[in-house]
Formats: C-alpha cells, structure tokens, sequence
C-alpha cells in the first residue's frame, strides 16, 4: 500500500465521504420504513420524527394484508424474480461458454449480435411484445414477464460470463475431455463453479430492476391472480386519495426479499468485481 | 509394435498451417520427446495425437488403429498438463478416480488401481486433500498418478516440469524417468528445454515451424545434426557459427563447432577479446568477441583465471567441426 493511502487524513477522509454517502442512500429507506409504523396524521405533521407511543400504529400492514391479495402478489414477484434470474444464468451461461469455448464461423459476429442488447432497452419493443403474448395467448400469465426478463437480462450476462469463461484454463477442460467427461458435465461440474463469482454478479445486476419492475406487469400481466408487488402496491395510490400508510407498508415489505438475496449473493458478488484486480 | 503412427498429418487454423506433412512411428515402451522453439507446433501436434484438436488430413495412428474420429477418452491414452490441470473440487483420490469411474470400472478395481499408483508416486498421505492444499511438486504428481491409473497405451506429457522450480524440476525428471522403467510404457513428452530432451528421451523429434527437422537418438542428433537448426538447438551452451570465410573456407557456408571444441592456444585461426566469463566450478564459460563473424562461446573444463579484455587465440580440429550450406543444410 503506498503512503498516500495510510496517511490519517486521508483515511479519515475517504470514510467520511463514504459514510455520507452511506447515509443519503439510507436516508429514504429510513423514512419510508418509520413512516410505515405511525398514524397517517403522524406522517404528514412530523415525517422525519420516529414512531413514539402516540403515533405508533400499525394500521398500514393491518391494510396491506386485508386488501388485495398480497401473499400473492408477493409470490408473484418471486416467482418471476427467481425464474427469470435461473433462465439468465442457465442460457446466459451456457450461450457464454459456447462463445468462450468452441471455433465456429461467425462466433465474433455471434457474441457481437448478443451484446448488442445491452445498447437497446427492450422497452422499446413493448408494442410489438404486446402483440406477441396476445398472439401466445401468454398474456396475464407470470411467463409472459419470466421471458420477457430472461430476454433482458440474457445480453449483459452473455458479455460478462464469457469473458470469464475465457479465463478458465483450457488444461482444466482437456483434462476432462481426456478423462471421459461429457461436454455437459464439464461445464456443469468444472467450469461453472469456477466462474460462481460472475454468476452472482449477474444476478444481483439483473435480480433490482426485475423486481422494482412496474412497466412490464402493468402491460402483460395486470390480471389479479398474476399481479406482482410493485404493481399490486399501485392499488393504495388512488388518482385522488392516496393511503399512504398502506403504500409505505407495502413497500417496506418488499424490500426484505430483495435485501435477503442480496446479502446471499454479496459476498459473491464482491470476489466477482475485484477478481480482475488481485491476482 | 508400433504405439503410435502419424501418416501425413496436417493441422491449419483458418489459413495458418500450424503442422505440415508430419510423418512419424513410435515403437512400443519408447519414450518420444517433442523438442523446438515455442510456436514450431509441437503442443498442437500432442493435442492432434490426443484428441484435443482434429487434423486436417493425414492419419493417426495408436495401437495400429487409426483414431482420427475416436474421442480423447476412448483413444488409450492418458495426459499430463502444464498447468496441472487437476479438478479443484475433488480430492486427490476422486480427482485420480474420475477417468476409472467414468468407464464404469468397479470399486475394488479403482482403489486398487489408486492405491497402486499412490505409492509409485509417494502420495498415500495426501490422498484425502484438496488440490488446494498441496505444493505444487505434489500437485504435479498428482497429475502423473491420475494418467497412471488409466493405464493407457500411450502417455502424453504437455511441458509438465515448466511450472515447478529448478530443483524440483531436476527431481521430478529423474522420477518420470524411472517411472518409464518401471512401467515400459510408451511415452510422448512435449518440451522446449533441451536439456530435458537429451536426458529423458529415448528417441528426439525436433520440430520447426511445424514440420520435423530430424528425428533420432539424443547422442545422433548431438554427434551428426542434419542442419544448422538441429545443430544450434540441441547442446548447452548452444554451437557457436562462424562464417567459413573467417577460416579459411567458402564464402557461402557456415562453420560449426561445438563450445567444448575450442581449445585456446598460442597462435590459431581465431583471435579477439573476451567480452564475458563465466565461472562454474567444474567448467568454465567464455564468451569472445571475434571481429569478422559473431561472438563465440568457448567451454573450458576445470577452473581456469581469464579476464574480460584479456585477448584470446583459438583454435579447433576440423574433425570436430559441422559444415553447413547456405540453407543451412550439412555438407
């Protein structure tokens, strides 16, 4: 380490800048969470103050959990999350390893034409998807979303796992072919735990934005039975009246799962980026 | 019997050609050794034999039956990597155990087989670790017990001392060495280091540029190289080529002789200062600068005091030296 980065100033200095940073991205988290235990008056007199014995209430929840079907929705939601993170890492990976691994014509233009989603948001696909799940029939079913995700997802994870794959020595995978090892069980056995750190980096990079989706399920799948919990939230957030204990709640609640996958997949996650850098 | 058979055997990359028209035999318990510069193709060539890589024409041979089509499994042979190449999720007896499980031998058979081959290589206390968790000597010995195992016809070594250090490097070529008296099996062995070609080989193929220079015994290829290549490659400190001019001789060729042949005396054809010495103990190492051709390096035996700057006369025995044309061909 050199000395510019033990001098005491400058440790003081850099934990500072990162604990303010720290606290502004907490900051509405924080609001939002000691919000959803207080009255609704509380919440508009004194947002910023605490639940205290007089404006503690529970109200919000008590809602959420009568009104619509929030246990479903939630399932919903984790449902699409976790089929669609699988879709990604199965085909992303394997499309990856392809690339990485195998000499065919057009493997450059291939791995090209797969990165090129990256550059275009498939939002601007939504009328022509539209017209495709009506066309399936796959409309207000959870798999409309689940494709339409993998799809998303499938350019990033295809860039980012094969140059990974890239890395794995090719000794590693000979050794297998010598040994009798199908190709599905090299990649299966060998080559996919040693690129588990990318994988989770993909998934937690794909897991955020499919769960705080809104777009999506209010144009495929805004049936009751197949609402997921974003936009079975919007329901509390009227044109008019807006309840707002119960939005605060419902959001509250769906923070937890991504937050629980997120520390599962974290540690993961950091060996992923820094892995370029320490060798 | 003839181990392994290249007939005709080609290899290209898109327009590269990586091998051209090798021909080669085998004979059964001979060990091979594959020896040039890096990038002559002499990797690609066991990847060809092993079935890592097609050829593009031509025939291989193992066994006497042409296995261009067979995959690397099914071929009867075993290899051993550079980088060892062991499965970091298994221990050292699973990893020495797949190639048997694979081909569904039974239980009794494969720890018989692992045990057999543990004690050949001194592994017997490591057998329940992790790759991880062993040196990189035993990592490769490893590597050596899970081809053993197998069994196979034909064992392919990919420059398996290059990763280690000196030491153990000297080591484990003594033990690969006695590990093919033992077992009389055929071995190919891929490397760049000569020295590790004369002391293990039994039979040299030096490759250049993809195609085979000369093929023979380590003491042939040393005592009557068909080229100046094979002559410069094989012997350390490399021969030392001085025009024929500077001699004596016709302009076009080369004069070769060995460091070991130059004898310094009082009045000879050879005459400049000495740029470099380097004292060994049992040997003595000198480099001179000769001004009409390129330096030369002379090997003394014993200990001798020479001085850079000092100014030297050399001389040689034409019986001793190698005339090369100007395609570098023997005369």
């Amino acid at each position: 380490m050199n000395k510019a980065l033990r001098s005491p100033f400058n440790i003081f200095a850099s934990h500072a800048i990162l604990l303010t940073y720290t606290l502004i991205a907490l900051f509405p988290v924080f609001v939002i969470l000691i919000n959803s235990f207080k009255t609704r008056k509380a919440i508009f007199r004194e947002p910023l103050s605490l639940p205290n014995a007089d404006s503690f209430s529970m109200i919000g929840y008590q809602t959420v959990m009568r009104q619509g079907d929030f246990f479903l929705y939630f399932q919903n939601s984790l449902i699409v999350t976790v089929s669609s993170l699988f879709f990604v890492l199965l085909f992303g990976a394997m499309a990856a390893f392809a690339l990485a691994e195998y000499r065919f014509k057009g493997n450059a233009l291939m791995g090209l034409y797969l990165a090129l989603g990256i550059m275009i948001p498939i939002r601007i696909g939504t009328v022509a998807i539209l017209e495709l799940m009506v066309a399936s029939g796959l409309v207000n079913t959870l798999w409309a979303l689940i494709l339409v995700y993998t799809a998303q997802g499938l350019p990033l994870a295809v860039f980012i796992l094969s140059e990974f794959m890239r890395q794995v020595s090719d000794d590693l995978k000979n050794a297998g072919r010598v040994d009798g090892l199908s190709e599905y069980t090299i990649f299966f056995r060998l080559v996919l735990p040693l690129v588990r750190p990318a994988m989770a980096t993909v998934a937690v990079f794909n897991m955020i934005p499919i769960w705080n989706d809104l777009w999506f399920p209010l144009i495929l799948a805004p049936a009751e039975n197949v609402k997921t919990l974003t936009l079975g939230s919007q329901v509390f957030i009227g044109q008019f009246v807006t309840d707002w204990n119960a939005v605060l709640s419902a959001l509250s609640l769906a923070i937890l799962p991504v937050m629980v996958l997120y520390v599962i997949f974290s540690r993961q996650l950091i060996r992923g980026i820094t892995s370029g850098v320490v060798k | 019997m003839t181990a392994l058979s290249l007939k005709n055997v080609c290899k290209s990359f898109g327009n590269v050609e990586v091998l051209k028209d090798i021909n080669l035999e085998v004979d059964e318990g001979e060990f091979v050794v594959f020896v040039g510069p890096s990038g002559c193709g002499k990797s690609t060539l066991l990847r060809v034999i092993a079935g890592l890589e097609d050829a593009t024409s031509g025939s291989v041979e193992i066994g006497n039956a042409v296995v261009n089509t067979t995959p690397p499994a099914k071929r009867g042979i075993a290899m051993v990597f550079q980088s060892y190449a062991l499965y970091p999720h298994l221990t050292v007896k699973d990893n020495m155990a797949l190639a048997l499980k694979q081909q569904k031998q039974s239980k009794s058979e494969i720890d018989q087989r692992v045990e057999k081959a543990s004690k050949m290589l001194s592994l017997e206390d490591y057998l329940e670790r992790r790759p991880a968790e062993l040196s990189g000597g035993q990592r490769q010995r490893v590597a050596i017990g899970r081809a053993i195992v197998r069994e196979p016809k034909l064992f392919l070594f990919d420059e398996p001392l290059s990763n280690l250090d000196a030491a153990l490097r000297m080591n484990t070529r003594i033990e690969i060495a006695k590990l093919h008296r033992s077992l009389n099996a055929s071995m190919i062995y891929v490397t760049h280091d000569q020295t590790e070609a004369m002391t293990l080989a039994s039979k040299i193929v030096v490759l250049r540029d993809g195609r085979i220079e000369q093929v023979g015994s380590p003491m042939e290829l040393y005592n009557n190289p068909a080229n100046q290549f094979v002559a410069g490659f094989l012997g350390a400190p490399s021969m030392n080529f001085i025009a024929a001019s500077t001699v004596g001789g016709a302009a076009d060729q080369t004069v070769g002789i060995r460091p070991e042949h130059i004898r310094v005396v009082q009045d000879g054809r050879l005459k400049g200062d000495v740029t470099h010495v380097e004292k060994l103990g049992g040997d003595t190492n000198v480099l001179v600068d000769i001004p009409e051709t390129s330096g030369i390096t002379l090997r003394l035996f014993g200990q001798h005091d020479i001085e850079v700057k000092e100014q030297l006369q050399l001389d040689f025995d034409d019986a001793q030296s190698f005339l090369f044309d100007a395609d570098g061909l023997r005369f």
